[in-house]
């Protein structure tokens, strides 16, 4: 007697273990994947250690990521574009400095850098000086601007992707965001009506035979790795894309689009053909008994039954192309701007996170970014499963 | 002349053969009761009148089964027109989940009628000679799921009169309901005779000495005794169907 309760006892303690373990696990990739991604906030886009300073006189109290980027890349010469004066903005970074003073006045050991800098900053009126904190003299007479924080802002209203820009890195996640939600909307709207169709001829057309073979043969389709979708798309769909189009690439959201919506079928298939299936024989028989053919039974009374399974594997469907990585990745062209149609290379949220993971510096800006996108990704998809639960319970509700 | 009528009807489920030579007649206007244990092929028997066998992958038949003289298995006749003038009611209650007034009105939108005001009509005459309309005709844009058991029965029954079939078929319509409710369906069917004609499957051996004029015994497969009411309630000719009346088996 005394045995056996002891034995349920352990039972129940290794099955109390088991899924603490899980939720903890959970629990704890999520708070993990948060923690990394709101350590972004607060960092500067420009690199550690680095200052940015101006003439004592210039009226330019601040300068965001993407004005250091633009004034870099000399879209933008004049200060007054930036709300400055009308001087024409002279860079100097640390390696020009041999062009205004001699060796002697710098020093053998660098000694008189900073009071040279200083020196620069001080004379000239337009100067955006970039250099390393150490050459900060303590007496500096320019002006140190205050380094730009990463917010909400930085993330959603960036318009560019270049983590790894100089000396501003660029972290703007809305052509990723984009993206994505392209290459998803594609793909679900290619396997959609497809999709649907198959459903249909399988639960209510189809023989038994036919449906026998058919069914597993679409659920292999679910079994395939994602990779060989992507070598498929790559050898067959990127080169068709491109002659039909006639582009100069063909890894186009367009691409991206097909491959994901072939991986999204066989949810879409699976779910909605079992919803269809679930419809009561009874309702159908009392549609056919009233002299309904069998395609008014199927649209008049199947498929507004099922309705509510049908959108839960839509957005099942739509939750797994927003999750894809390597498909997705092989076959997109991987170019991070603002998509205008669908027949340019975009570049999705996974896939980033893919591609360059392993080149960021652990702990740096750019890895922090990508745990920020990883966020964003997971808040996505979140939605989508809530979206699922919800239209289920609301059907659960209506059956009874 | 005749308005239902089987020659020989055999029906076989892959290797089971489920109706064996039943031969019979039902007269137009009257109603016949379809008796039988469990299993004895009267649901099936019931429906070779419209077809709803069909349905299932696998089944064959053979003989003839007669519509006003006319051969329904023929492979000129279209199942929906057929089925337009055999209406059936099932054993459990099954409204569409739609309104009452769309659940009356689907057979007809199936058929093409759209018109605001015949759809009206049809809806009202239905639900009165149902003997429904007195208790929904302030909520016809309710759920059907609204209603009971016993008025979503009657439903059915509306919903089956409103495409104007000559013929209904009833699979224990009672079967499902309250005792109430179940004598609401039989009054009903008592109405519904003098303009449709009448089968009905029941296992209530008083239900179907209530509301039948005729009645026919079935037993594995096979038609044992078919006469008029009376006469197999009282007088059986069959040792098995005494056996089955008076309580022996089934």
């Amino acid at each position: 007697m005394k045995a056996r309760k002891i034995k349920e006892k352990i039972i129940e303690s290794i099955l109390l273990a088991s899924s603490s373990i899980t939720s903890i696990t959970v629990l704890l990739i999520v708070v993990f994947l948060f923690s990394q991604g709101v350590s972004l906030f607060g960092d500067s886009t420009v690199e550690k250690g680095s200052v940015m300073a101006v003439n004592k006189n210039n009226p330019v109290k601040e300068l965001t990521g993407s004005q250091i980027k633009e004034i870099f890349d000399q879209n933008v010469v004049y200060w007054n574009e930036i709300g400055g004066k009308k001087d024409t903005i002279i860079l100097f970074r640390i390696d020009d400095i041999g062009n205004y003073y001699s060796d002697e006045e710098i020093g053998e050991n660098f000694e008189g850098l900073s009071e040279c800098v200083s020196r620069l900053v001080d004379s000239i009126p337009g100067i955006l000086a970039y250099f390393p904190e150490k050459y900060l003299s303590k007496n500096f007479k320019g002006k140190v601007l205050p380094l730009e924080k990463v917010s909400l802002k930085t993330l959603f209203k960036g318009k560019e992707w270049f983590p790894s820009a100089q000396p501003a890195a660029q972290i703007g996640a809305m052509p990723l965001i984009l993206g994505t939600l392209w290459v998803s909307l594609g793909a679900i709207l290619l396997a959609l009506p497809l999709g649907l169709a198959t459903a249909v001829y399988m639960s209510d057309i189809a023989h038994g035979k036919v449906r026998r073979v058919m069914k597993p043969l679409i659920e292999l389709l679910a079994g395939i790795p994602s990779v060989v979708y992507g070598f498929f798309g790559l050898i067959v769909i990127v080169p068709l894309v491109q002659q039909v189009f006639n582009l100069p690439v063909g890894e186009t959201a367009l691409s991206g689009s097909i491959v994901l919506g072939i991986m999204a079928l066989p949810t879409i298939i699976t779910v909605s053909e079992d919803a269809m299936r679930n419809t009561p024989r009874a309702m159908k028989e009392a549609s056919l008994a009233l002299g309904a053919t069998k395609w008014q039974t199927i649209y008049r009374v199947v498929i507004p039954c099922s309705a509510s399974g049908i959108t839960a594997g839509a957005i099942l469907g739509i939750g797994r192309a927003i999750g894809e990585t390597m498909a997705v990745l092989m076959v997109t062209g991987n170019a991070a701007v603002i998509p205008h149609t669908i027949l340019e290379p975009v570049r999705t949220i996974p896939a980033t996170i893919a591609a360059e993971l392993g080149e960021a510096a652990q702990g740096g800006l750019h890895f922090k970014a990508l745990f920020a996108l990883g966020c964003i990704l997971f808040i996505i998809t979140l939605i989508i499963n809530l979206l699922v639960e919800s239209i289920s319970a609301s059907n659960k509700h209506k059956s009874h | 002349m005749n308005k239902l009528e089987s020659i020989d009807l055999n029906l076989y489920y892959s290797d089971f053969h489920a109706l064996k030579n039943v031969s019979m007649a039902v007269k137009a206007n009257t109603v016949a009761a379809l008796i039988g244990p469990s299993g004895c092929g009267k649901s099936t028997y019931l429906r070779t009148f419209n077809r709803m066998n069909d349905l299932i992958d696998n089944v064959k038949i053979d003989g003839g089964v007669l519509l006003d003289g006319k051969d329904i298995y023929d492979k000129a006749v279209v199942t929906d027109e057929l089925r337009k003038q055999v209406g059936m009611v099932f054993q459990k209650p099954n409204p569409f989940p739609k309104s009452i007034y769309e659940n009356v009105a689907y057979g007809l939108r199936v058929n093409g009628i759209n018109n605001k005001k015949i759809l009206d009509e049809s809806v009202e005459k239905s639900l009165q000679q149902s003997a429904l309309w007195d208790e929904v005709k302030d909520k016809l844009k309710k759920s059907a799921f609204e209603l009971s058991g016993g008025q979503q029965q009657r439903l059915c029954i509306a919903r089956a009169l409103a495409i104007e079939p000559t013929v209904i078929l009833m699979d224990e319509p009672a079967s499902a309901l309250d005792p109430i409710s179940t004598s609401k369906i039989e009054e009903l069917i008592y109405e519904l005779k003098k303009k449709y004609t009448i089968v009905i499957v029941t296992h209530n051996m008083q239900q179907a000495g209530r509301v039948s004029d005729y009645t026919a015994f079935f037993y594995m497969g096979s038609l044992i005794e078919y006469g008029e009411t009376k006469e197999i309630f009282t007088n059986p000719k069959n040792q098995q169907t005494q056996n089955y009346i008076t309580g022996r088996f089934g």
